[in-house]
Order: structure tokens, then sequence, then C-alpha cells
């Protein structure tokens, strides 16, 4: 068994640094939280799974499925608020991003410029 | 497998596993220096919550403590709480 922790540890550090080389090497947010989220939260599950294996009594099985369960209905819940106030601030995308498919309803951007939004044009 | 005894095997993959933490670390710490905008930095500390998470559990490994466990479920709350109140923080117009 302590094989198998130990294989579980082990993958799941490879893991996290892949995702913080991609939060460090990535062009502009969104691919920065793309890498960040998936491979970071994948991680974090590979070394609860080795930590459930080691130990292996009920309670910490227990514990650490729901600590890889909450991790993982959480993570994406965090990267889409996050990406969601980082377009609805503008901010830049890498390349020239022609695909834009928020960009339809138009008061979606709208809504937080606040004041800046030239109020008499309509 | 044949010297199973004379090597501990969850040290080195404590020590291997560690060691790769504490460079991804490292690694978001530069991240969250020179982010561009206050959007990537936040993006770097929520990796870093992940990882404070992995390390809590690898020490809760190394000293055989279960209990540390439930500091890592405790870690992840407060990580997924801070991650989108900053967020709704930048979202009404913080500094970018």
């Amino acid at each position: 068994m302590n094989w198998m922790a130990a294989f579980f540890v082990i993958a799941g550090g490879f893991f996290s640094l892949v995702a913080a080389i991609g939060v460090l090497r990535m062009p502009d947010l969104y691919t920065r939280m793309h890498a960040a989220t998936k491979a970071g939260a994948f991680g974090a599950a590979l070394v609860l799974v080795g930590a459930a294996l080691h130990f292996g009594s009920l309670r910490t099985v227990v514990v650490a499925a729901a600590t890889i369960v909450f991790f993982y209905l959480t993570a994406p819940v965090a990267a889409q608020v996050l990406a969601r106030a980082a377009y609805r601030r503008q901010l830049p995308t890498w390349g020239d991003g022609r695909i834009d498919e928020i960009r339809e309803p138009r008061d979606f951007v709208e809504e937080s410029r606040g004041p800046k939004s030239e109020p008499g044009e309509e | 497998m044949s010297f199973e005894g004379e090597i501990n095997v969850l040290g080195v993959g404590l020590a291997v596993g560690g060691g790769l933490y504490l460079i991804s670390i490292a690694i978001a710490m530069v991240r969250i220096v020179r982010g561009p905008s206050s959007f990537d930095r936040v993006v770097a500390f929520d990796l870093l919550s992940g990882l404070t998470l992995g390390i809590m559990v690898l020490l809760g490994l190394g000293f055989g403590q279960p209990v540390l466990l439930d500091a890592a479920l405790a870690i992840a709350v407060a990580g997924f709480l801070g991650t989108v109140a900053f967020a709704r923080y930048l979202e009404r117009g913080g500094s970018r």
C-alpha cells in the first residue's frame, strides 16, 4: 500500500507542477485559469487519494472523498465567477479572439461599466 | 519489491512530491508578484490555495496524523470563498 500512496503523491505533485508552470507561462488570464483550475484540482485530488489509501480508515476515506467532491464542485464555480468578472471588466485576451459568444446580449458587459457608458446616447 | 523494509517508500514519495509542491508554490508566487492585472493574481492565489491543501495532506502523511485532512478540507472551503469574494469585488470595480 505504501507504493500506491507514494505513486499517488508523486503524481499529484507532478500535476501541481504542471498547473504552476501553466499559470506562469500561459499568455493571458483565461488560458492561465484553464491551466490552474483543471490541473491544480487534479493534482490535489491525486494527493488526497494517496492519503486515503495510506490511512485506510473509514473516517479518513470519507473526509478525503468529501474534500475531493467539494474541490471538484467549487473549482469550476470559482473559475467561472472570476472569468465573468474579467470579461465584464474587458480584460484583453491573447491574440485577436474573433469568436466571442457572450457578445450578443449587449447589456451583459454594459451593466458593470458604470458611469462611463455614455448615458445620453439613446 | 524485494528490498521492502530497507527503503522507506512512502518517505521517498513524500520527499519527491513535497519537492514538486515547493517548486509549484515558488512558481505561483512568481505569478502573484508579476501578474499584469489583479485577476492574474487572484488566479495564482486560487492555485496557491490548492497547493496549500496538497501540502497539508503531505504533512498529514508524513506525521501520520489523519486530522490534517480535516484542515485540508477547511483550506479548500476558505480558498473557494476567498476566490469568489475577490472576483465579486473586482467585478464591481476594484483596481484592475
